[in-house]
């Protein structure tokens, strides 16, 4: 057994390619979804609020394997809507991960001191301006934990996909593992590396993001 | 100083007509009455409870009333006209009536995230759309004007509890408001940094162009910039005049108690029915 074969190395490249790919598409379409359904959230429209509430609760409520299922099997079926693998796999992880992070959104925005909004209306911002200017940026601060804790979470998500037919990193690694029982220490050795190395890189830039969400302030 | 001056003549910046505010069960203002004149100054005094802080934050249109209306150069506040019913004004008349009011507050409320010079030139603009160049140039006018050209730069962070008021103040007053409200501006700050704040407040009050309601526990600054002070207790105005009547010759009982539990430095303590009824 040799650990550092390189001979493994382009293939399990080619998986950690469509990895990355998924998981940068579905961390931007999960934060779309997370602020849009945070405020929604907090809308002063009842139906809007049910709404957004309903889609959470049932995100969070099923499993993702579940709903990759549905997204690539059962809508062509159903509303012969045919998604390609991987657009599938970025719209549901995209749902699954911004129900999640939607509760990010909504509870760094009531976390927002009261004395915020009211200075902000003694000086007679407009509701919008009030949330861009004054509420959003502070709450900002408050989500990154939880989105940096999300989308590492959504980067291990991305290991199901194998399942609709997407040949990623954990795929590659199990398709030569059945090639070759001997590499499969080396293999699973790689496979953590490389699934470490770019959670550890989430993890720095939501680390930059903090750095300068907070400058100035002394936090 | 406007003291004395009958109301016919002047006409009223601010009318509050039978308000009353409830929280739940709690009545905290009942059917109050209350005119300021423009360029007026008056004094809210009272144990903590009474009402008083409300009766600013309904002006602010933070809190809405539970009944009655306020009026602000003769227009609806709260309220809207349509088909002669009074109904819920939208935000968007809020917006217009509220642009005349201006408010301090007990706990500063800057934007943490703003330096000391954003701070002062947000709402310029933001809300008067004055360009950034122009809003800078006032914003500096205003702080130096509070005595704080020397931190544009900081965070609010950064500054004393006086100073953050001081810029707080600085705040509201660039958007030239009409009227401005004091929230018990000294009550969160060391006792060795509320001077610097009064004095600003009493540098404003001198020019004497902008009508102000102050809410304070400061019985001397009252005393001195007040055209006209106000005890209130149990969410009513139980008696009101000028300083010297309030404070030489109060005739209510209430009051009176109030006086006396002051001068004893008791200021924490609410003076309930009990206490008021023993003064008798």
């Amino acid at each position: 057994m040799d650990l550092l074969s390189l001979d493994l190395l382009p293939p399990l490249l080619k998986g950690l390619k469509i990895t990355l790919l998924l998981t940068i598409y579905s961390i931007a379409l999960a934060l779309c979804i997370a602020f849009l359904t945070g405020l929604a959230r907090l809308s002063n429209f009842t139906i809007i609020r049910v709404m957004a509430m309903v889609y959470v609760e049932i995100f969070r409520g099923t499993s993702l394997l579940v709903q990759l299922f549905w997204m690539y099997f059962a809508l062509p079926v159903l509303l012969d809507i045919h998604l390609s693998a991987m657009s599938a796999a970025v719209i549901a992880l995209g749902l699954n991960y911004g129900a999640y992070g939607s509760e990010v959104v909504r509870s760094s925005i009531l976390a927002v001191p009261k004395g915020q909004i009211e200075a902000s209306i003694s000086l007679n911002f407009t509701p919008l301006q009030r949330m861009r200017r004054i509420i959003l940026p502070q709450a900002w601060v408050m989500m990154l934990p939880g989105f940096g804790n999300l989308q590492i979470e959504l980067l291990k998500g991305t290991s199901l996909v194998y399942l609709i037919t997407l040949t990623d990193l954990t795929y590659q690694g199990m398709m030569l593992r059945s090639y070759d029982m001997s590499q499969t220490t080396a293999i699973f050795i790689w496979l953590l590396f490389f699934y470490f190395i770019t959670s550890y890189l989430l993890t720095l830039l939501i680390r930059l993001a903090e750095r300068r969400a907070v400058v100035g302030r002394g936090i | 100083m406007i003291q004395n001056i009958p109301s016919t003549i002047a006409k009223p910046i601010v009318r509050y007509r039978n308000i009353t505010k409830s929280f739940g069960d709690h009545t905290v203002l009942k059917e109050l009455d209350l005119d300021i004149l423009p360029g007026e100054v008056i004094a809210l005094i009272g144990p903590s409870g009474s009402g008083k802080t409300t009766i600013a934050r309904l002006l602010m249109t933070l809190e809405k009333p539970s009944s009655g209306t306020i009026e602000v150069n003769g227009e609806m506040l709260w309220h809207e006209e349509k088909r002669g019913k009074l109904v819920w004004a939208n935000e968007k008349h809020l917006h217009r009536v509220r642009s005349s009011i201006g408010m301090v507050f007990q706990h500063f409320n800057l934007f943490p995230h703003m330096t000391i010079l954003r701070n002062v030139m947000e709402g310029l603009i933001q809300v008067h759309k004055i360009p950034k160049v122009k809003a800078e140039h006032q914003a500096l006018e205003m702080l130096s004007r509070v005595g704080l050209q020397d931190h544009i730069l900081h965070y609010p962070v950064q500054l004393s509890g006086g100073q953050k008021q001081r810029v707080a103040i600085a705040r509201a007053l660039v958007m030239q408001p009409q009227i401005m409200l004091f929230d018990e501006v000294t009550s969160a700050l060391d006792p060795e940094l509320v001077e610097e704040v009064l004095e600003v407040i009493k540098g404003i009050a001198a020019e004497g162009n902008m009508a102000m309601m102050l809410i304070t526990h400061e019985m001397d600054f009252a005393k001195d910039i007040a055209d006209r002070v106000l005890f209130t207790d149990g969410g009513i105005i139980v008696e009101q005049g000028t300083p010297q009547q309030i404070f030489e010759d109060p005739q209510s009982p209430r009051l009176q108690a109030f006086l006396t539990r002051f001068l004893k430095g008791r200021t924490d303590i609410v003076v309930n029915d009990q206490v008021a009824a023993g003064a008798k």
